[in-house]
Order: C-alpha cells, then structure tokens, then sequence
C-alpha cells in the first residue's frame, strides 16, 4: 500500500461511524490494524519517498520557503542565517532531535503557535519516524558538508 | 498573461470567498439576498477590525494570513524557475509555449491568493531578489522538466497540508482549486518526461 493511500484510510479512521458505514468500517479496520505500529525503528529509505511532501518548500542545500535542512540535527530552531524565521520560531528554544521533530512534525501549528510553516503535519506515527530518519541520514550527509 | 485576466481571476477569487455564504442564504431560504450579504460582509470586517484586540478569531485570521503568505512565497519561486527555465534556451518552442502558460498560473495564484491576503486585512509577501536554484545541474530540457515537475509535486504537497489547517474554509476551497492546477502541470511534465502522468490513486 502506498503511503498516501495509508493516510488517507487513517485519516477516515477518526471518522464517527453512522449506521450505514459501520460495514465500511469493519473493513477499514482490518487494514488499520496492518497499519498501527507505535515502536517503529524509522527507515531512511521509506523516509526518502516521505520527503517528497516537503520539498515544495525545503532543500537540504538552500534556503528556499522554507530554511535548509543540512546540519539540521543538534541545531537550535530559527538559526540559519539569511533565512527569515517568524518570532515564534526564533524564541521556540527548541534543539532539533528525534523528540522535537517528532512533536514538531505531527502538528506543526500546534507545537509552535505562531511558526509560517502553514502544514498540517504528518500524522501517522510510522511515517514520521521513517521521515526523521531519513531527515538524520541526509542532513548529516557528505552533500551538507 | 494580461494583468486584466490576472485581476479578473483574484476578483473571481474573492467571489468564491463569497459564493458558499450566498448557497447557505439561498438553502435558508432569505430572500433578502443582498442585504443579508452585506450585514454578514459588515461582521466579517468587524471580526477583521478587531485585530489588534487579541481575540481568538483574530488570531485565526491571522494564521490564516501566515498560511496563505507562505503558500504565496512558493507560488513567487515557481515564477522564478519557469523564468530560468524560459530563458535557458534549453526548450524547444512547442515545450516553452506550455512553461509560459504553467508560468501565467501560478501568477494568477499569486494574484489571487494576494487579493485575500489583503481582504484579511494584512500585506501579501514579496517575491525574493533572488532564489537558489540548482543551475549547474540545468544541461538539456529533460533537466528543466525534472526541476519543474519536482516543483509541481512539492506545490500539490504543500496544499494538501495548507487545506485542512485553515480556519476560513473559503480559503480551503480556494486552495483546493489552486492544488487542482498544480497537478495538471506535474501531470503534464511527468508525461512529457515519458513517465507515468498518474502514478497513484492518492497524494500525500
Ligand atoms: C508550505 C511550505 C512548507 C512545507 C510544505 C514544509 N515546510 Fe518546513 N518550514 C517552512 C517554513 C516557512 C519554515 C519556517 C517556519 C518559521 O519560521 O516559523 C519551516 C521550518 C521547518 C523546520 C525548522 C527548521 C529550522 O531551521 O529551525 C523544520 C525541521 C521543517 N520545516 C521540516 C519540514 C518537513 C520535514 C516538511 C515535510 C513534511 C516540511 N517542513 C514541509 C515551510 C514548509
């Protein structure tokens, strides 16, 4: 199943059921309980395809809409320079790890109030994981050096 | 593309932001159409009035700004690389034709994604002096079609995640209809790059 497909059956999973889709959501369901994995060790490779969402605004090389991702891990947040932060990202006090990206990904309006990163996250945990992983790999490869 | 179509386009933008309260009008059945428009047209300017009051329908208003500013920035980068795309020489007549017109689009979505940013009572962002693009990488057309399409892919992306964060969901439909175009291009680029237009059933 393609990872779009999977966030889109998730996606209906918060559906509230009515009596005419409880049926659909049986079948839904069984899919969803392949799809659930909380301890999920991230895989670069599955991340890569999952970047694709944010290379509209992101590189790893160059400021663009959004900040460079080179170096990514250990930064503090808001700190490249020549890239115009908002307040709220520059006074976040965060330093990019798996943890902070982890939050910061799944919600990014809801974590940082305020940031113009103007998405609504990703929302399934396995595909966040994959994500940072990947995110790890890259930013700290020989191209970012 | 004349700045008269681009005008016309951002008018038929800020008509849209209009239309679904005229539908909901229409199925409550007011018949004093116009004048129920303009009372809730008044309160929509009150809501933006009150903007430096710290309420929280002003702060909606104002993410939505942030939201639709940053999608604005995007849209100014992808002017500028079918720019660079244009003048590279690199295209052949019957390809620079269609990267002129995929150009013209995301001028009428900067037209019109600007139009709301002001109706919200903010300032519309500016195209940069200046964009990093990989140039050196740039050799033969099927390069400048890659770059375009990743452009493409990355713009059906970003409002995928821009629609369902909106606080008005007249900005929602708009950015649907804006995300509708951005696929059509990477379609068209994928095709003439000899891939599969339409490789999946749904995108992320
Ligand atoms: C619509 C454009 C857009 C999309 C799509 C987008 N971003 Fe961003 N991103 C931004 C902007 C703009 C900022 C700066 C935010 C601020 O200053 O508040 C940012 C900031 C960030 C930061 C903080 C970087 C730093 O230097 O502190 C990270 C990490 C990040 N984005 C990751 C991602 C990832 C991963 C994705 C894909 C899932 C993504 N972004 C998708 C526009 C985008």
């Amino acid at each position: 199943m393609t990872p779009s497909k999977q966030n889109v059956l998730i996606k209906l999973r918060h559906l509230k059921p009515s009596p005419t889709s409880m049926v659909l959501s049986a079948t839904l369901l069984s899919c969803l309980v392949l799809l659930t994995n909380t301890a999920h060790a991230g895989d670069p490779l599955t991340g890569k395809d999952i970047y694709n969402r944010c290379i509209g605004c992101h590189s790893f090389a160059d400021n663009r809409t959004g900040p460079r991702h080179c170096n990514l891990f250990g930064r503090k947040a808001g700190t490249v320079q020549g890239f115009d932060y908002s307040d709220a990202m520059r006074n976040s006090k965060i330093v990019w790890n798996e943890t902070t990206l982890d939050a910061f990904l799944k919600a990014p309006l809801q974590n940082i109030p305020g940031t113009i990163m103007g998405y609504a996250g990703v929302k399934n945990d396995r595909e966040r994981a994959d994500l940072i992983a990947y995110l790890k790999q890259a930013s700290g490869s020989s191209e970012c050096k | 593309m004349s700045s008269q179509t681009n005008q016309k386009q951002a008018s038929l933008f800020t008509e849209t932001l209009l239309q679904s309260r005229r539908n909901f009008l229409r199925k409550a059945g007011a018949s004093t159409f116009s004048a129920t428009t303009v009372a809730l047209l008044a309160g929509c300017s009150t809501k933006l009035a009150m903007a430096d009051s710290g309420s929280s329908a002003n702060a909606s208003v104002k993410q939505d700004i942030r939201i639709l500013n940053t999608a604005i920035g995007a849209e100014h980068e992808a002017v500028a690389a079918y720019q660079l795309g244009a003048e590279s020489g690199l295209l052949v007549p019957d390809v620079l034709k269609v990267a002129v017109k995929f150009q013209g689009h995301h001028k009428e979505h900067i037209d019109a994604l600007s139009a709301a940013v002001t109706k919200l009572g903010g300032h519309a962002a500016a195209a940069k002096p200046k964009y990093n693009f990989p140039v050196s990488k740039l050799k033969k057309q099927k390069d400048v079609l890659e770059f375009a399409a990743g452009l493409e892919r990355g713009a059906v992306s970003a409002y995928v995640g821009a629609i369902p964060v909106f606080d008005n969901r007249d900005l929602s439909a708009a950015a649907a209809s804006i995300l509708a175009d951005e696929a059509m291009h990477w379609a068209v680029l994928r095709n003439a790059l000899g891939l599969d237009p339409v490789p999946e059933a749904f995108y992320s």
